[in-house]
């Protein structure tokens, strides 16, 4: 009988690796990309479709001319550098007309203040953007937009003075009225006598005012506006009047009051259903007819309604998406603490709300201020198709194809991109749920 | 009721309309400036360069309605009007004027109530083709593929050409005068058409110029022109025999550089009557004498101007052609001034 000795391991086996073809580069791609067949086959037609594209377009871009006068030149210099058959990118063309894609025909002496206009936008929505700066520097967010147009279209500073002193009048009475007549009625009378104060004090008092004491600078057209100055001008104006525009049609369209909630409903149904260009044809082509010859109503100014108009109606709708996700619990919790409406929109709903629907919102501007090059189609130098129009018109630059494209595309896309990112931070900032 | 009220406003606005249209020369004269609708993207006709000022052989017209209107070129606030918005921007009084290569045509003459004034350049649609194809006329594009701008007239002329020679084409659509060259030079079509003049400026700008032909062929009328608002006769008449004014300045020799010895010299009673020192023309059209002598001195005569933006010396290089004065076998022809 032999005896066995009982074998009993004390330690741990060291684990082992797995084997090489379950792990590393070749397990991933054995797994993402030749799982199978069918796999197999649309990962090869994907590399040689980005194989191709590459060949192309890194010659192309290796080959890129940055200093010549005209598109002519610049194939000329690439025939000698790179061979008579080499393709590449004409930037020389972005090198000389740059000023036209960023100030359109705005006056070349004057650059410094749409430059100056844009840097203080920064310093403006700084503080809507990080909660953490001081609160106090939302004042000068205030002020902002009339320091802006009298950057932008110059003119004597009294008629900004003068507009802001209608909003003064709109607030006095506002708060003298609010406590006996409650939020509507007193906002509604606020602006009849801000409007009144616009249409018949305004004109003739900073008229005066001037008279007195000149604070003029020099003045620019509308129709010298063009390029990204044109399109910025437009969004951010339309992308920070829509966004209070929108959530009122929210809070209307949800109202129990019947006049208020069909008006909202109207509104926000015949907005949606229309196209933005047919808007913008209204704006430039059907206005004109309606206004008494002469009148110079700002062809921009005109624009701007209009799109506001129009995002505020599809904010409307994102916003009333968020509303319909909070729990009927939030509305009666404000109830019970006997907050009124008003309170009770400001406190507990709209912040839960909006923070809801970020992404909603966030996408609704980046879709407004690309749709911003649709103004081309009404006479306007945007960026894409009426600065590239011009400067194509321009027998140097004839028969440029895929440069502006590109150029603009970057500039859209740099924007857009920043927008995008800055909500996915607000997002995480305010998540406060734990799923 | 609503209905009343707003039939109201429209009437009432349309009356304001008329009476203010009525005379576009006061409104221009104590405005102080000129409005021209101009076109922002044709090489050689309208465009700005590159600092933003306007240039082409329409715009030149502008500048001469401006000089003798207002006695200076410059007082011209341009327009930029695009293809859609050009007739109402005319209509509803935006601008005074329109000189946007739009062809004369009865439905526009007609029915939209414009007046074309005149024709200030006499274009057509063409072929251009790669030399290699082997076709020395239209008539032997039987089959091919064409690239045509969509929504434009072009493509109706086209279709017409085609169908009335018995020849079939396969059309490539683009959707405008880039996209069409850069799909010709790829090789999506055998042949690109549009307007001749704008044949002319895409072939000038090719890599390989001369291995691209255009067809002897023009297969449509396309009379360009400046027009104004129908019931203005006025104002008509100012841009109208402004524009002779530079025609019959180049018929009789009177150009930028000779004008003030021509006028202090000349002989001849015709062009004394032009430059205003003899007769009373200026007046009968409500200027002052010198209202010629201002719009040929601003860019030189039609020829000059020709010459100066699209002509032989310019990289467009159109010839002269049918907008050749009448007397050295073209279209272009100013009637007396007396």
């Amino acid at each position: 009988m032999t005896e066995f000795t009982p074998f009993v391991r004390k330690d741990m086996l060291e684990p082992r690796d797995p084997p090489g073809n379950q792990q590393g580069p070749i397990a991933w791609a054995r797994e993402n990309l030749f799982s199978g067949p069918m796999n197999t086959v649309l990962t090869l037609l994907g590399i040689l479709a980005v194989g191709w594209l590459a060949l192309h377009i890194i010659p192309w871009l290796m080959h890129s001319v940055w200093n010549a006068n005209s598109l002519s030149e610049c194939r000329a210099i690439i025939a000698q550098t790179w061979g008579p058959d080499a393709t590449g990118a004409c930037w020389a063309m972005v090198r000389e007309r740059w000023h036209q894609y960023v100030f359109g025909f705005y006056p070349m002496d004057l650059y410094w203040r749409p430059t100056l206009a844009f840097l203080l936008m920064l310093v403006a929505i700084a503080p809507v953007l990080y909660q953490s700066l001081p609160r106090k520097m939302m004042w000068f967010t205030a002020l902002y937009p009339f320091i802006c147009y009298w950057l932008l279209w110059g003119g004597t500073l009294w008629a900004p003075i003068v507009v802001l002193a209608g909003f003064g009048l709109f607030a006095l009475a506002f708060r003298f009225a609010a406590p006996k007549l409650g939020v509507p009625v007193s906002a509604g009378l606020g602006l009849l006598a801000a409007a009144v104060w616009w249409l018949f004090v305004q004109t003739p008092l900073s008229t005066a005012l001037n008279g007195i004491i000149p604070l003029s600078i020099r003045d620019v057209d509308s129709d010298q506006f063009g390029g990204f100055l044109l399109s910025i001008v437009i969004g951010i104006t339309a992308i920070s009047a829509s966004l209070p525009m929108g959530i009122l049609l929210a809070l209307g369209r949800k109202s129990d009051m019947l006049l208020v909630k069909s008006l909202s409903v109207m509104f926000i149904e015949f907005i949606r259903g229309v196209p933005l260009i047919t808007l913008l044809f209204t704006a430039s082509l059907l206005l004109q007819y309606f206004l008494p010859p002469g009148s110079n109503f700002d062809i921009i100014l005109r624009v701007i309604i209009l799109v506001t108009l129009f995002a505020a109606a599809y904010i409307a709708e994102v916003i009333r998406g968020g509303l319909a996700a909070l729990p009927r619990g939030q509305y009666e919790a404000a109830d019970a603490l006997g907050l009124d409406y008003w309170q009770a929109q400001r406190l507990i709903i709209m912040p839960q709300a909006l923070k809801i629907s970020i992404p909603g919102i966030v996408s609704s501007f980046i879709g407004l201020f690309k749709d911003t090059t649709l103004v081309a189609f009404v006479g306007l130098m945007d960026p894409l198709k009426g600065i590239t129009a011009v400067v194509r018109a321009d027998i140097n630059w004839k028969g440029i194809y895929w440069e502006p494209y590109i150029f603009a595309g970057t500039i859209f896309f740099l924007i857009c991109f920043g927008m995008s990112r800055y909500s996915m931070w607000l997002e995480r900032k305010l998540k406060t749920d734990h799923r | 009721m609503k209905k009343s009220v707003f039939l109201g406003t429209l009437s009432a606005a349309a009356l304001f309309a008329g009476i203010a249209g009525a005379g576009t020369l006061e409104d221009v004269k104590a405005r102080g400036v000129l409005n021209c609708g101009v076109n922002v993207g044709l090489t050689g006709f309208g465009a700005p360069d590159a600092n933003g000022n306007y240039q082409g052989f329409d715009v030149a017209l502008c500048k001469a309605v401006a000089a003798a209107v207002l006695g200076d070129a410059s007082k011209v606030k341009y327009a930029p009007t695009t293809g859609e918005t050009r007739f109402t921007a005319l209509a509803s009084g935006e601008v005074d004027v329109l000189i946007r290569n739009s062809t004369w045509t009865f439905s526009r003459d007609v029915d939209l109530k414009f007046d074309f004034v005149g024709v200030n350049y006499y274009d057509g649609q063409g072929f251009m083709v790669k030399k290699d194809l082997g076709v020395s006329s239209a008539k032997e594009l039987d089959g091919a593929t064409v690239c045509i701008q969509t929504g434009t007239t072009t493509e109706l002329n086209l279709a017409d050409f085609f169908k009335a020679n018995n020849l079939t084409y396969t059309p490539v659509t683009v959707a405008d005068d880039s996209e069409g060259q850069r799909q010709y030079l790829a090789g999506a079509c055998d042949a690109y058409t549009t307007d001749a003049s704008g044949l002319a400026a895409s072939r000038a700008t090719m890599p390989d110029a001369d291995n691209h032909i255009i067809l002897p062929e023009i297969i449509s009328k396309e009379p360009l022109g400046p027009l104004v608002r129908h019931g203005d006769n006025v104002w008509g008449d100012v841009v109208r025999w402004t524009f002779f004014a530079l025609v019959a300045a180049e018929e009789y020799g009177v150009n930028k550089a000779n004008i003030e010895e021509v006028a202090s010299t000349t002989t001849n009673p015709e062009v004394k009557r032009l430059l205003g020192t003899e007769g009373d023309l200026g007046a009968m059209l409500g200027l002052d004498k010198e209202w010629a002598k201002r719009a040929i001195a601003a860019n030189g005569n039609y020829g000059e101007i020709f010459e100066a933006n699209i002509g032989s010396a310019t990289p467009i290089k159109l010839a002269r052609g049918l907008n050749a004065l009448w007397t050295q076998g073209g279209l272009q022809y100013a009637p007396p001034f007396r």
